[in-house]
């Protein structure tokens, strides 16, 4: 049974349709890339799934809960509170600009919602928060504060904040787009080391190769819906379709430029 | 002129002017926060009100709300305020109009995406507006309140318009009847002494906030 089940779900903003009846499913240990333009509604998608943003219609079900279903008449009906609250903490979501809370250490980062939102004791969430932290490679920033840290460090710590969370389902939002080439890497090489781990993911990327190697299935999106779906080998390698083709094309010829 | 009278009495006074401070600061601080969410509602019919009552509060003058509270209470509502009570009245109201602008401007001003990140923790409102959101608040609207209280020590000085017997009353009364102007310096030094405390009580807290950025 699927993890997390999307279906047909559609979005407007001010009358402009940013998903245009998106469905997939993700299966437990997944890693599940989503690739496309800019403005194709990829991160609307997370936001949507994340509680973020509302949908107008589809349905959402996550670990075996409705969040979201249609009514008779087809619009978006969301399930109570507690439901709600429920599937929320089945899920973790890593910002593109990391979103680490200023005012409280790493350490307090990572603890703070075991503590408050689990109610777990402080010496529990502080030894999960310190594994999580040497697992970064950040054992030594404990007491930092994140304005002392390095966008790939902060991202990191925002990682380790959702894990502490023990997500069934981690989504990242275009998690290296802030960074710059050289920390790219050390956020990309943590999340295939998440992969590897079998933890069961939802990345939105503009990493072309990172989405091809990391990913079991790919999605293609553009102008709100899903273009094509598969295999990486399927998307990246043989694509029969004419708009993953054109978008593909233009990653193809940079790499082979920069190869030349 | 007898200098012991003078300071005693000033000093008797300045009492009366601490204590419109503090009652303004312990009552308009809380309110002016709940205004600040009643400004930011998204329900029009908490909105509007608070809209108008933060532009009647800010749009005339404190005095005027000073002498109106004073005079035109017991005809309107049929009790009669004593002089203090609505000195403190008027002071409290104003000053939660300006206080609660402030909070709105500092909680617009911290990044949707805390507020984000909170909800996707799991942390409830509550949660999220006393641990994640107010603490950053505070930091970001020290410097305009200092602004703001170092104004309030000069402003109970309006009290005086409706006899509040405070720091400026009985400064000018010393002037008309002894025909000096050394109360005027001394009530001068005194003011100024209230406010270089409550700058420094800010640049504390400034510094205490500034462990992070």
């Amino acid at each position: 049974m699927p993890i997390l089940t999307v279906q047909d779900i559609h979005k407007s903003f001010g009358g402009e349709e940013v998903l245009k009846g998106i469905s997939f499913s993700i299966e437990k240990g997944e890693v599940l890339t989503v690739i496309g333009p800019s403005g194709s509604g990829k991160s609307t998608l997370l936001r949507c799934i994340m509680q973020l943003e509302t949908v107008d219609s589809g349905k959402i079900e996550v670990c075996g809960d409705t969040l979201v279903s249609n009514d008779s008449t087809g619009k978006a009906v969301y399930s109570g509170r507690d439901v709600c609250s429920r599937i929320a903490l089945h899920m973790g979501l890593v910002f593109q600009n990391f979103n680490l809370f200023p005012h409280f250490s790493v350490l307090r980062n990572i603890t703070e919602a075991p503590v408050r939102v689990l109610h777990k004791t402080e010496d529990e969430a502080k030894q999960t928060a310190f594994a999580l932290l040497k697992k970064m490679g950040l054992e030594d920033k404990a007491d930092a504060y994140p304005c002392q840290l390095s966008g790939g460090q902060q991202q990191r710590v925002s990682i380790a904040r959702a894990l502490a969370m023990d997500p069934d389902i981690l989504l990242f939002d275009e998690p290296t787009s802030a960074l710059d080439p050289e920390l790219t890497g050390e956020i990309l090489e943590v999340i295939r080391g998440l992969a590897e781990e079998n933890m069961t993911m939802v990345v939105v990327t503009h990493e072309m190769a990172f989405a091809r190697d990391v990913a079991d299935r790919v999605i293609f999106m553009a102008d709100g819906s899903i273009v094509e779906q598969g295999s990486p080998e399927e998307v990246f390698g043989n694509t029969k379709n004419e708009r993953t083709k054109a978008f593909l094309s233009r990653f193809t010829n940079s790499v082979s430029m920069l190869n030349r | 002129m007898s200098y012991t009278i003078l300071l005693s009495q000033m000093l008797q006074a300045t009492l009366t002017t601490l204590q419109i401070f503090f009652i303004t600061l312990i009552l308009a601080l809380p309110l002016g926060m709940l205004v600040a969410l009643g400004r930011m509602a998204k329900i029009k019919i908490i909105r509007i009100p608070v809209q108008i009552y933060i532009l009647i509060m800010r749009g005339t003058p404190l005095m005027l709300q000073l002498l109106f509270i004073f005079y035109a209470f017991k005809p309107i509502f049929g009790i009669q305020l004593e002089r203090l009570p609505a000195a403190e009245t008027a002071f409290v109201l104003n000053y939660a109009a300006y206080f609660a602008e402030i909070f709105r401007g500092g909680i617009a001003g911290i990044p949707r995406g805390q507020r984000e990140a909170a909800k996707v923790l799991g942390f409830s409102k509550q949660q999220t507006f006393f641990h994640i959101l107010l603490p950053q608040v505070i930091k970001s609207i020290l410097p305009p309140m200092g602004n703001e209280v170092i104004t309030l020590v000069k402003d109970t000085s309006l009290a005086e318009v409706i006899g509040v017997v405070e720091l400026l009353k009985v400064t000018s009364d010393w002037v008309s009847s002894a025909v000096s102007m050394v109360p005027f310096a001394v009530a001068g030094v005194f003011y100024l002494i209230m406010n270089a405390v409550v700058t420094q009580c800010f640049s504390v807290a400034e510094k205490h906030y500034s462990y992070y950025c």
